[in-house]
């Protein structure tokens, strides 16, 4: 290694500096969601009884057990047992596919998985639930703390043309959320699906796209590169492949959901272009959602 | 040089790189356009896709064929094209210019200057000696043939003449020619002409002979003649051609004066023909008035007539003294002065006092003696503004005493008792003949015929003045007419009567010409000869060769048979200029088309070469080919980045920005009015919910936004469904399109101005309604004063405001289509304001209600912030927090419900207040 501590430092920085604004974001992103959904009922911490306690002024009317009250004087709230918490596994792709933006006012792929991700990983934390990385590196784990190792890897650039999940670290009945473009070669999301029906993990696929590659808007004699150049292609007439790029994607689309659904997974596919509240409600209910 | 139609090239070398062409079409061909790099990640979709159309490969052809007219354009500006590259024309020796300077050349007189200043350009070039002759100015002597850069500043100040070149002045030009050789150039005007083809047989003799005349058409005016009541104008031309249209408009003074176009008629020659007529109606008030005739367009004296007296007809009212008289129509004292006048004269019969409000030029009054002291004084007063009285005599006259002791101011002479009569069966003397008219009588230069005698008259009691009065008189000098003036005007008075009871004069022609003479008629065919023979005529008016009427100013008089003449031949000359001649009270007009006139083309013999006038200038074209060249690569490079899909974003805009201005085109402007238009549309098209623009661009935008939020809830939940709401400004927008105005008030807010006021007031009175919105009922408190309240104190000030009282419980806004207690908006609590009302509002017994105002209340006051409360963004959430939780969304919802319920009230008015009476009216229309 030759970065020497200036390096280091400067790049740590640099590092740092990215951290408190993703984490507000994701923070400020939770929040709404949570303001929107006030009222969530905790599915899968536990459904058995604990205890029933004499309600206090806090308490919400709707908490109140009316049976175990009409027995008594006094109202009492009806407590649920805790359970242990359910373990999250988030796969984002790193590959320098996502680090695409088409104009400079639209975020890249990989910033807006990211701001998506670790807001679900707010929402899932406070909700008590863990929640790590798939691979070794993040192991599932409880607590804020955890918010900040899953965000300092979350920034870390990766390499490759396009991404391909990790099945491993997910353990059997956790949940899973793979976060990526899917352009690239489907086979190995379908054996890391596979693996995860296998292991009885339920989770969703997110599909971010850039409006261009949905629209794809070009037109004239064009050289297109993969964003590590390794693939290219060359055409004379871009516009007239329009159509046929389309239906290609189309193709993709409803593959991944047909992955999808034999999996018992949830599929949906997001624009960089649109708010990203709506993709966080989407992949908290698919998420929280039992089957 | 070489030429190719009408236009040469300099360098005609360089056309041979035209050449290449072709090859540089292979060339391009083979090059397709350069690729654009990108990168796209899903380029992993794309991979073995393949291009349909392979000739992709290659340019287009018409991108091709853009970049060869490019290159093509360049070539050929490089080559120096020039347009009509002027021709040099040979010849040496001394030269003669001729030009015929007729009225006929004033058309177009500029073009002739132009061609001869490049002749003469031409032939100093050349050093050749030149002469230019006008053939209707003629020079006396020789030829003044001179260096051509002495004519060439003379050139500018010759003028064509009104009038035709006289033959003898050509042949003596003809025989004045010097003997030596040169050459002639002859600009003609197109016309053929007497006596030219012997000056062209005569310059033929000492040289080349080249014309030059211009294709123009040529029109020319006939006088104008009377013909059935209507005046008839004959519009010629040279040459027969297709058929067409010629406008002749008759000019003259107007009542008050000022020259203008009185009347205008259309002349349709047919096919072939020379000769078209157009026929003018007019009323003789506006006819009289008529000063010439002029084709309209064209700037030359033969397309211009002069009108004259042959066009006038006096207005005559004929009196008589015993006009009820049974008896033989032939000896009524009227009937030879109307067979005289009823061709050239308006007659008018009737009451004195009828007649002389009708205004005419001359009445005349046979044998009446007797006139009431009313009928004088308007007669008088008429003959001072310059009415003519002709008087007859008859036996009434001669039995009355009128003009006997003491001068009649309706009579020229006092008359002795009784007449005389000459010739009778009791008399002595023969019936007297008319003595010749003497010099100073108008009707000097009259024949005076034999036959014309007198057997009865009047006489005149002798008097100091009686001989200046006498105009006409008999053999022995008694008068047989006099004349005095009076006033503006003049009296006459004939001796005898008006028919052929006292003389044969009636029956003669002398009657007629004597009457035409008095201008009592007017003529109404052309003057014979005899008619102007003997006098002097004085020109009055002159025309010149453009067409333009002048003073004659100075010009010297011309004797009658001179205008005679030249009235006959319809040929006007140097000596009898075209113009208006005046002798006393006639006026003449010669034209410079007479009457007879025929035009016809020039015909010249063959061999001698006609050109065009067209002096045409060289314009060297290389310029324009280049910047042709330019503009072509310039839309090459836009269409080669349009081709390649690199003209999007900025580029695209800059490529439309040039190609504007490539093309040049005006940016449309949007004026106010359309501006207005487009608000108009927008605001009339649906309902539509305005609020008034604060300037302060928060507050507008959330007051927008509740308005889209408001209409979006009206769209959901009623029939009423508005468009998207509008911002108005109350300074410049017309605000009669809205039923509701929302403004929110705000501290910094500018008063409206005076005209903004009294729009607003019309607005309230018209049946608007202006909601008001402090927007500070969180910290206004109950007689507390905020800085916004302050404003809306200060705003509505001046605005026409009825009392207001807080919203009554059981006001129509409260059920209008919600049942409402509270008003909330994003605040709640405060008490809003509305139109007091009436003081004599009782409720009924029964009725849950008190019968309120009608109508609806103008104004609602309050401080809630209903914009905030509805105001939701594009996809439809709301924009800013209300209360909290439960209970704020509640607090929401009620405040769409005031919203919706005060639209409900602007739109429906007190309907549900009525709708509350229903059932008290169905029983009283007695179930």
């Amino acid at each position: 290694m030759t970065a020497g501590p200036a390096t280091l430092r400067a790049g740590a920085e640099a590092l740092a500096g990215a951290l408190p604004p993703l984490l507000a974001d994701a923070e400020h992103l939770a929040a709404t969601v949570i303001l929107g959904e006030h009222g969530r009922r905790r599915a899968g911490l536990g459904v058995e009884f604990w205890q029933y306690r004499p309600a206090t002024p806090s308490d919400e009317a709707r908490t109140i057990d009316w049976r175990r009250s009409a027995r008594s004087d006094i109202q009492f709230v009806r407590e649920k047992e805790w359970q242990a918490a359910q373990s999250v596994v988030l796969w984002l792709d790193d590959s320098r596919a996502m680090a695409f933006a088409s104009a400079p006012r639209l975020p890249t792929k990989a910033a807006r998985a990211r701001l998506i991700a670790l807001a679900a990983a707010i929402l899932l934390i406070r909700g008590g639930e863990r929640v790590g990385l798939s691979g070794a590196d993040v192991p599932p784990r409880r607590g804020t703390g955890q918010l900040l190792r899953l965000a300092d890897r979350l920034t870390a650039e990766g390499g490759g043309e396009y991404g391909a999940p990790e099945a491993g670290g997910m353990a059997a009945q956790s949940r899973a959320l793979f976060v990526s473009d899917f352009l690239g070669d489907p086979a190995p999301v379908e054996a890391a699906l596979a693996e995860a029906a296998d292991r009885g993990v339920r989770g969703a696929l997110l599909q971010v796209l850039d409006p261009s590659e949905e629209a794809f808007p070009f037109d004239g004699r064009t050289i297109f590169e993969s964003m590590g150049g390794a693939l290219r292609f060359e055409t004379m007439k871009a516009g007239d492949l329009r159509g046929r790029y389309r239906a290609r994607l189309a193709e993709r689309k409803a593959r991944l959901a047909a992955l999808a659904a034999t999996a018992g997974w949830h599929y949906s596919c997001h624009h960089t272009d649109a708010p990203a509240q709506a993709a966080l409600l989407w992949v908290y209910r698919a998420l929280e959602r039992v089957h | 040089m070489v030429m190719l139609g009408p236009i040469g090239f300099t360098a005609p070398l360089l056309l041979l790189g035209l050449l290449a062409l072709p090859a540089l079409w292979l060339l391009l061909r083979a090059v397709p356009p350069a690729p654009i790099r990108r990168r796209f990640p899903g380029v992993a979709l794309l991979l073995g896709l393949r291009d349909d159309e392979v000739q992709a490969h290659r340019t287009p052809w018409w991108l091709l064929l853009l970049r060869m007219a490019a290159v093509a354009a360049a070539i050929l500006g490089f080559a120096g094209p020039v347009l009509n590259p002027q021709p040099q024309r040979g010849g040496d020796g001394p030269l003669l210019i001729l030009a015929d300077g007729t009225w006929a050349d004033a058309g177009d007189w500029p073009r002739r200057v132009a061609r001869m200043e490049a002749l003469v350009a031409e032939a100093e070039r050349a050093g050749r000696p030149v002469a230019v002759v006008l053939l209707t100015d003629p020079p006396p002597g020789e030829l003044p043939f001179q260096a051509a850069s002495a004519w060439a500043p003379r050139l500018a100040s010759l003028r064509p003449q009104p009038f035709g070149p006289d033959p003898a002045a050509m042949a003596a030009l003809a025989a004045r020619l010097p003997q030596t050789g040169f050459e002639t150039w002859w600009i003609s005007d197109g016309l053929a002409r007497d006596g030219r083809d012997a000056l062209l047989a005569a310059v033929q003799a000492r040289g080349p002979v080249t014309v030059f005349e211009s294709p123009r058409p040529l029109l020319a005016l006939r006088p104008a003649a009377f013909a059935e009541g209507a005046v008839r104008l004959t519009v010629l031309r040279p040459a027969g051609g297709p058929a067409a249209v010629a406008e002749v408009a008759a000019t003259g003074p107007d009542p008050a004066g000022v020259e203008r176009e009185l009347a205008r008629a259309s002349a349709a020659f047919a096919a072939g023909a020379t000769e078209a007529v157009a026929t003018l109606d007019l009323p003789p008030e506006l006819r009289n008035r008529i000063g010439r005739f002029q084709i309209a367009g064209l700037r030359s004296a033969g397309a211009v007539s002069l009108a004259d007296d042959g066009l006038k007809r006096r207005k005559v009212a004929l009196v008589a003294g015993r006009d009820d008289r049974e008896g033989l129509e032939l000896l009524s004292p009227l009937f030879y002065l109307r067979n005289a006048l009823a061709p050239v004269a308006e007659l008018i019969e009737g009451r004195i006092e009828d007649i002389v409000l009708a205004a005419p030029d001359v009445i005349v009054l046979a044998d009446v003696a007797r006139l009431t002291e009313a009928e004088t004084a308007a007669v008088r007063a008429w003959v001072q503004r310059g009415g003519l009285l002709l008087r007859f005599a008859g036996p009434r006259l001669a039995a009355s005493d009128l003009a006997r002791a003491e001068d009649d101011p309706l009579m020229p002479v006092r008359l002795r008792e009784g007449g005389r009569t000459l010739g009778g069966a009791m008399s002595w003397g023969e019936p007297r003949r008319l003595r010749p008219f003497a010099e100073s009588s108008p009707f000097f230069g009259l024949p005076v015929p034999d036959e014309v005698t007198v057997s009865s008259q009047v006489m005149a009691q002798p008097d100091p003045t009686l001989a200046e009065r006498t105009i006409a008189s008999l053999e022995d000098g008694t008068p047989l007419a006099t004349r005095r003036s009076e006033g503006l005007g003049q009296v006459v008075l004939f001796h005898v009567t008006a028919n052929a009871e006292w003389s044969s004069l009636p029956l003669s022609g002398l009657f007629v010409q004597m009457l035409e003479r008095l201008a009592v008629s007017t003529r109404a065919a052309a003057p014979a000869a005899e008619d102007l023979a003997g006098i002097a005529w004085v020109p009055e008016k002159r025309l010149d060769a453009f067409g333009t009427i002048a003073d004659a100013e100075t010009m010297a008089g011309v004797p009658g048979e001179a205008l005679a003449a030249a009235l006959a031949q319809g040929a006007p000359s140097a000596a009898v200029p075209p113009g208006i001649y005046a002798a006393a009270e006639r006026r003449v007009a010669l034209n410079a088309v007479g009457a007879a006139t025929r035009l016809a083309p020039a015909v010249w013999p063959a061999g001698v070469p006609v050109e065009g006038l067209a002096a045409t200038a060289e314009r060297r074209l290389k310029g324009e080919a280049l910047a042709l060249a330019l503009l072509l690569l310039s839309a090459d490079i836009l269409a080669a980045l349009w081709l390649s899909g690199r003209l999007r974003g900025p580029r695209a805009a800059a490529a439309v920005g040039l190609l504007a201005l490539l093309l040049a085109v005006p940016p449309g402007r949007l004026r106010a009015d359309e501006a207005l238009d487009r608000l108009a549309l927008a605001a009339t098209r649906d309902v539509v919910l305005a609020h008034v623009l604060t300037g302060d661009p928060a507050t507008d935008r959330l007051a927008a936004a509740g308005l889209r939020g408001l209409s979006q809830r009206l769209f959901e939940r009623t029939s009423v469904e508005p468009g998207p709401p509008v911002g108005v400004d109350v300074e410049r927008d017309e605000l009669a399109f809205f039923p509701f105005l929302y403004w929110p008030v705000t501290p910094e807010q500018p008063l409206p101005s005076e005209a903004a006021v009294a729009r607003l007031n019309r607005y309230l009175q018209t049946g608007g309604m202006i909601l008001f919105d402090t927007r500070d009922a969180d910290i206004a408190g109950f007689g507390g004063s905020t800085p916004a309240g302050r404003r809306l104190q200060q705003i509505a000030r001046p605005l026409a405001i009825p009392p207001l009282e807080p919203v009554p419980a059981d006001h129509v806004l409260t059920r209008t289509f919600y049942l409402l207690q509270d008003f909330p908006g994003r605040h709640s609590g405060q008490t809003i304001w509305v139109e007091a009302a009436p003081p004599d509002a009782e409720q009924a017994e029964g009725m849950p209600f008190r019968n309120l105002n009608d109508g609806v209340t103008p104004v609602v006051i309050g401080g809630n912030d209903w914009a905030a409360a509805w105001a939701t963004d594009e996809r439809g959430a709301a924009m800013a927090p209300v209360g909290r939780g439960f209970a704020g969304e509640r607090q929401r919802e009620i405040a769409v419900r005031f919203g919706i319920n005060l639209i409900m009230h602007v739109l429906t008015g007190n309907y549900k207040s009525d709708q509350v009476h229903v059932p008290a009216l169905l029983e009283r229309l007695g179930q």
